[in-house]
Order: structure tokens, then sequence, then C-alpha cells
């Protein structure tokens, strides 16, 4: 028999709960974006693992969209880390507080 | 249906299970080595194992296309992008703390822990209606290459050519704000 589709949605939801709890406790923002992958991924295999139950191709589709806006986020993203750590020597997030009000 | 039915009760997936067991076993390990691991390049290689183990569960779930591109895009393109960055602002193991533990941040964590539990709960425990309790096998053949592109150069060839103008978007902008000075 194969897998059921509750083992894969626990999975993922196990998943992005570690993701969460790293973007609350990590303090390196290169860390934290990482956390943010992972959650990311969490997800695209919740949609694959519905589109492969209900044999409907639209949830794959909406996973490789959402790789190409990680693709571009992780590009931005980094350029941002960059541009921070040029000018504050840091990559400690509690030090980012610039935009804070 | 009945085919599938009969197709998914033969010895050849037999495996399936062992295998999914293993590779959850190993994707929530590197998670958590990724989470909380001080040294960032040993984090940014725990994920690159979570990726690879996600690629399995891809092809698990029959979406081979996916799968290669889990590896080619995430595991490929993005981590190297990650280790280049952590490589070339030399960071090594935190000295400071590299874990906060504020009021705020306790609470948070158990919420998202109370969540989690909240959700395996349901996902145990709720009867699935009916197209969600046919096996995963229904949706044989859905990740095909051939399948894929259909689909992606008729119905979603407009969203598809909106993200080839992000990436180009977001190229342009990663420069400009990498850039040393703003001129």
């Amino acid at each position: 028999m194969s897998v059921p589709l509750p083992y894969f949605l626990s999975l993922s939801a196990v998943l992005f709960t570690i993701g969460v709890i790293g973007v609350l406790i990590r303090r390196n923002v290169i860390v934290v974006f990482m956390c943010i992958e992972l959650m990311l991924n969490a997800v695209n295999l919740t949609l694959i693992a519905f589109s492969s139950a209900l044999g409907d191709i639209n949830g794959q589709a909406l996973v490789f969209f959402v790789m190409a806006v990680a693709a571009a986020e992780a590009a931005v993203g980094l350029a941002i880390v960059i541009a921070l750590f040029r000018n504050k020597q840091t990559v400690n997030i509690d030090d980012m507080n610039i935009l804070k009000w | 249906m009945s085919s599938i039915a009969q197709h998914s009760t033969s010895g050849t997936v037999t495996f399936e299970p062992l295998l999914f067991f293993f590779l959850a076993a190993m994707a929530v390990t590197t998670a958590v080595m990724m989470v909380v691991h001080r040294n960032p390049v040993v984090s940014a290689i725990s994920l690159i194992g979570n990726f690879f183990c996600l690629a399995g569960f891809y092809l698990l779930l029959r979406a081979q296309l996916l799968a290669v591109l889990q590896i080619a895009v995430y595991a490929g393109a993005i981590m190297v992008l990650v280790v280049f960055v952590i490589m070339l602002l030399n960071l090594g193991e935190e000295q400071s703390p590299a874990f906060r533990l504020g009021f705020r941040t306790v609470i948070g964590t158990g919420l998202a822990i109370g969540f989690v539990l909240e959700m395996l709960y349901l996902f145990v425990l709720t009867p699935f209606t009916e197209p969600l309790r046919r096996d995963i096998q229904a949706g044989a053949g859905v990740g095909t290459v051939e399948a894929m592109g259909a689909a992606l150069f008729s119905r979603y060839l407009f969203p598809l050519e909106l993200t080839g103008m992000l990436l180009l978007a977001a190229v342009i902008g990663a420069v400009i704000l990498a850039k040393k000075r703003l001129t």
C-alpha cells in the first residue's frame, strides 16, 4: 500500500513549525532567511501532496511558481543582507532596527 | 479507478512507507539541526540535506519534474547563493548567544508548538472526504514533464511570462541593492 495523505500533511506541518520556531528564536539574519525557505518548502510539500491525492495538476503548477518567487526572494533578500552588512558590520537581527518606530 | 486501486495493492510499492518514514526522520533531523546549530555553514548544509529529502518526497508523490527542480533550483541555485553570502561575510560561530529567549519569543514558540499539535490531532482524527481518502497513486502521471509543460504553456502561460519578468526585476534589484555606492 502506498503512503496516506495525512502523513504528508503532518510532516509538512512539523517542518513548517520548525521553520516558524527558527524565525522566532534565531538572531543570525541568514539563518532566519533559511528558516523562511524551510517554511516555503513545507507549504510546497502540502501542495504537491494534495495535487497527487486529487490527481490535479494545478497544485504542482503553483509549486512551480512558488519556486520561482523563492528564487527571486533569495536574490533580493541576500542582496539586502550584503547591503546591511556593509553599512552596519553585523548580521544580528537585534541590531537591525532602523525601520522600527 | 479500479485499475489504480489494483496497482497500488500490488507488491511493487511495498517499500514506500518504509522510505517515507526514513525520509521523514531525515527531514525533521536536518531541519532541527539547521535551527539549533550555531555555525551558519552547518545550518546551510543541513538545509541542503533537507531539500534532498523533500525531493525524495516529491518522487514518492509522483511529481518527477518538481523533484528535479527542487534539487536544481533550491539545493543548487538558492543554497549556493546562501553559502556564497555566508563565506563572503566571513561568518563564524556566533559568540553572543545565538538564541533569543525573551518573553515574547517563548510565548510565540509555545503557540507554534500548540498549533502543530492541534494540526496533527486534526489530521489523525478527521475522516477525510472521499476524494482525499484515495491512494496517492491516483495522481500518477500528473507530475511528468509532459503534463507540467502542457499546463504551464497553456493555462498558466501568462503567469509564466510574468514569472520571467519577476526574475528579471529581482536580478536588477539585487545588483542595485548590493552595489557599493548608489550614484
